[in-house]
């Protein structure tokens, strides 16, 4: 009797696979796989592409969402995760796709504008409504007595964009004594009471858990805090100067194609459709800097601050190339921080 | 590691004989099932990580950071499981033997630790423990005790997600022990003491084990329900999982498969030498 | 269960003081209130916290049905598998004596001590894109990882060993000479199987059962691994959890959370059922 049980089991476990693959008629799927903060970002989009959108023979496109660390959903695709589109944290993270599977072109970047960014944000403090510890810059942030939260730029995009904030800000200060800039670095992550794996996760170890003094945040993910029921518990504080964190897309022509050329100029119009006036409206409602500032709602864009920042092609970085080997992979001056102590 | 490893069955031949059949049957089966779901698999693995070579692998084995996450990897889930045990025994045996209000409840929520996902876990207790949480707060207050972004958080989560490995090992063997021979104990003028010592708790051995060890096994693996109530931070409360997703995250599948494997090796050997200790006090106090 | 003037004579001969009793019954009460009931009222209180009216939401959301369904579906496929591999192997270990048994033994823990991260990644290792069998996989276009079979082949091995550890411990304390006599007077292997043995290990059983269901459900770090995230397609409730977490819904990330500590109803319901229905049976074990 049990066998019967097994067998039917399996035949429903078979005929779930089945219908999981099989799209109707007139509508065809895309695959977008994403980071952790663009969750609503996506959702209004989407729905704003399927119900504007006709793929030249007039089907409708459905988009289905895959989010997660940025680093681990590159790695799920290069493992086989049928992703038609990527819209990750890190450009690195679409390079080491290019380079081990070659579904993506190593040139990626020319293929839409703007090094292929729809939209950048930086990064800037969540503090404690009041800010009873009066941060105003980087350099609070390595005073004694500061809890600092920030997450693991090992697991997470967001993290190294904050990572590489500092880094910017401590190299303007002591320009060219990269020994002082380390220390300085060094001095700010030992504040740090806990690396959480995601931005996400440090969002929540700073409020809801109510531990730390100042939270290294996205700036959208800063605002969406701020938004909140309790967000008058919190202000938003911009540093003298910061990055600007350019998400990168691109369409894994590998994975799209194999579908057929109407799959592939599907994924190619979605990622076309994030520039577009629409597209760009919808970016900075939810807090993501457009790239072009018209189109979006002026309302929307006056929330953003305009800040000093550098991004990671200056020369201090000399672009993610360069950038990741030294910082973050292992041994890298990241991990020299913590060995040091 | 060798196929003939000792036993402990002090048998001459390959196997005693036995009046029950089905040895074939149920040999066979397990051998196939095993080797599909999980010996291959892991095979997988070794060979993954011995691409490295010796030089490579020992470079990583014994890198500071990796010795201290896999000391305080293998220290908190040996403190949770002896935790785990002295209170899980304890718990089986009120949870069996005694009658109160609540107690069927209470049954019921031993069971919780494993259908409650292990992030949400981690949270509920970061929830508890933070240092300005319900607990937490209290515990620095008054005892001055830091739990929440500690290694002590760390073998709370442990002991959490440990508990009813123990407690539902012991409870089915102690529900099914003779009670006649408890009676006869007492009949005889044998102290309430003896009879726990000399009469059950031989009897409960190999559960008691088998519930330690599991709950030591899954205690050193534990990543999602840790990484919430530990600060993470290198050096202080990182655990040896969080660096395998790090390796990960590097692309680095050669360091993440290196430390798996030391962690796989030493806890198979640990795990071996409890099953041997097993054998050994079966035979010992004389069951069958 | 109602007790005879028998059972409660025979309970005050072999039983503890009252006052050991009380103790014992406060140190359990306490020690699982620390440690289980408070992070599950976490749950609860978090579930609630923002209405009843969130929490249904969150439960009829298209995604989180999506999900039960997937749960379910995988539970339903695990469980059965492990639970024909756990008797067969509990059956070989306890009524056969042979070489190298605590070494198949600590096979079948194995997957215990493997870390769930390290599970996912195995899998990975053996059907992603760069495994040896991954192109041959591509060309036949099977998706393994990042689809339902991906994620039910995880799920059977994290709780591979559940059941078979559950009843091994049972079984030997029971001993074979039930069956032994039963073989000897005529009766068929199967026979034997099914009228003593199995009868005899129900409890174990069914908590083996229980066990390996929870933690099929529960389970996060492996099938995190290998789901691939796809939202409605493949996200179990655990992996949902975390999405509506991370979507800042935590009300409704609790609230599916407490659908899966609600198992633990569903654990207390078997219980009683069973303790209904062998009431007689029961009693009469624990005169005999």
């Amino acid at each position: 009797m049990r066998l019967t049980i097994f067998a039917l089991a399996a035949s429903v476990a078979l005929a779930a696979c089945g219908g999981q693959s099989s799209t109707g008629g007139n509508e065809i799927s895309l695959l977008n796989v994403s980071y952790d903060p663009t969750r609503e970002l996506y959702e209004e989009f989407n729905a704003d592409f399927s119900a504007t959108y006709k793929t030249p023979s007039g089907k409708t496109v459905m988009v289905n969402m895959s989010h997660g660390g940025s680093g681990k959903q590159s790695r799920s695709v290069i493992d086989g995760l049928p992703a038609d589109v990527v819209t990750l944290a890190l450009q690195n993270d679409l390079d080491v796709i290019a380079k081990e599977t070659g579904k993506i072109p190593t040139d990626w970047r020319t293929k839409l504008p703007a090094n292929s960014s729809p939209y950048t944000s930086t990064i800037v403090f969540l503090v404690r409504a009041g800010n009873p510890k009066n941060i105003r810059d980087w350099n609070d942030l390595t005073l004694p007595g500061v809890g600092v939260i920030t997450p693991n730029p090992k697991t997470s995009g967001g993290a190294r964009w904050n990572y590489l904030a500092a880094w910017a800000y401590a190299s303007k200060q002591f320009p060219g004594d990269e020994a002082k800039v380390k220390e300085f670095v060094g001095k700010l992550y030992k504040n740090v009471l806990k690396l959480d794996s995601g931005a996400r996760g440090s969002t929540v170890t700073f409020t809801q858990q109510g531990t730390g003094d100042v939270l290294i945040t996205w700036e959208n993910e800063g605002f969406l805090t701020l938004q909140e029921e309790d967000g008058p518990k919190y202000e938003m504080v911009y540093p003298s100067l910061s990055i600007r964190a350019e998400p990168p897309v691109a369409v894994v022509v590998g994975n799209a194609e194999k579908k057929g050329p109407e799959q592939l100029q599907a994924a190619e119009d979605y990622l076309k459709h994030l520039y577009s006036p629409a597209g760009q409206r919808i970016v900075a409602k939810h807090f993501y800097r457009p790239n072009d500032p018209t189109a979006a709602d002026p309302a929307d864009v006056a929330r953003f601050k305009q800040i000093e920042m550098v991004t990671v092609d200056d020369p201090i970085f000399g672009g993610w190339p360069q950038a990741q080997p030294k910082h973050f992979d292992d041994g890298g001056v990241y991990d020299q921080i913590f060995t040091a102590r | 590691m060798t196929a003939t490893a000792p036993d402990g069955a002090r048998s001459f031949r390959w196997r005693r004989r036995s009046v029950l059949p089905g040895f074939g049957l149920s040999l066979g089966y397990t051998i196939v099932y095993l080797s599909l779901v999980v010996l291959i698999p892991l095979a997988g693995l070794g060979i993954r990580s011995a691409s490295l070579g010796w030089t490579q692998f020992w470079a990583i084995a014994f890198d500071p950071r990796v010795v201290q996450a896999l000391q305080l990897s293998f220290g908190a889930a040996l403190a949770a499981a002896v935790i785990n045990t002295v209170f899980g025994v304890l718990v089986a045996w009120v949870l069996v033997r005694y009658r109160f209000p609540g107690r069927r409840w209470l049954d019921a929520a031993v069971d919780l630790p494993f259908a409650l996902p292990t992030a949400v876990a981690g949270i509920a207790l970061a929830t508890l423990y933070a240092p300005n949480g319900p607990f937490g707060a209290i515990l620095d207050h008054w005892f001055g005790i830091k739990v929440g972004f500690t290694p002590l958080g760390v073998v709370m989560a442990l002991i959490f997600v440990g508990l009813p490995f123990v407690v539902r090992t012991v409870q089915p063997v102690l529900e099914e022990i003779d009670r006649e021979t408890e009676e006869v104990a007492a009949t005889l003028g044998a102290r309430r003491w003896r009879t726990i010592t000399r009469v059950i708790f031989p009897a409960l051995l190999p559960a008691i084990l088998t519930g330690f060890a599991l709950s030591f096994a899954r205690g050193v693996g534990e990543y999602g329900s840790v990484i919430f109530i530990a600060s993470n931070l290198p050096f202080q409360s990182e655990i040896a999982p969080l660096l395998i997703v790090i390796k990960l995250e590097e692309n680095n599948y050669a360091g993440a498969t290196a430390i798996a494997t030391i962690m796989l090796v030493i806890s198979f050997a640990m795990l071996f030498v409890i099953n041997l200790l097993q054998a050994w006090s079966r035979k010992w106090f004389g069951h069958e | 269960m109602s007790e005879t003037a028998q059972t409660r004579k025979v309970r005050r001969a072999i039983g503890e003081g009252p006052a050991t009793r009380i103790v014992l019954i406060m140190v359990a009460l306490v020690f699982l209130g620390l440690m289980l009931i408070a992070p599950l009222l976490v749950v609860f209180v978090e579930a609630f916290g923002r209405g009843i009216g969130v929490y249904l939401q969150a439960l009829a959301l298209p995604d989180t049905m999506a999900a039960l369904q997937l749960t379910l579906l995988v539970a339903v496929i695990a469980v059965p598998a492990n639970l024909i591999f756990g008797v067969a192997a509990a059956w070989l270990i306890t009524k056969f004596d042979f070489k190298g048994k605590s070494f198949l033994l600590t096979l079948i823990d194995l997957p215990f001590a493997v870390s769930p991260v390290v599970s996912g990644l195995i899998f990975v290792l053996l059907f992603g894109a760069n495994s040896a069998l991954g192109p041959w996989l591509e060309d036949n276009n099977i998706q393994i990882l990042y689809a339902v079979p991906g994620i039910v082949i995880a799920t059977i091995f994290i709780t591979f060993p559940f059941i078979a550890r559950e009843l091994i411990p049972l079984m030997e304390q029971q001993g074979s000479s039930e069956e032994e006599a039963a073989v000897s007077l005529g009766a068929s292997g199967w026979r034997t199987f099914f009228q003593v043995t199995l009868p005899n290990v129900k409890w174990g059983l069914l908590y083996g059962v229980l066990l390996c269901n929870a933690r099929a459900m529960g389970e996060f770090g492996a099938v995190s691994v290998v789901s691939g995230h796809i939202r409605g397609l493949t996200n179990t409730l655990p992996l949902h959890i975390e999405i509506l977490y991370n979507d800042n819904k935590a009300a409704a990330a609790f609230a599916v959370a407490s659908l899966l500590a609600m198992l633990a109803l569903v654990t207390l319901a078997v219980k009683t059922l069973l303790e209904a229905r062998f009431a007689g049976e029961i009693a009469a074990q624990r005169r005999h």
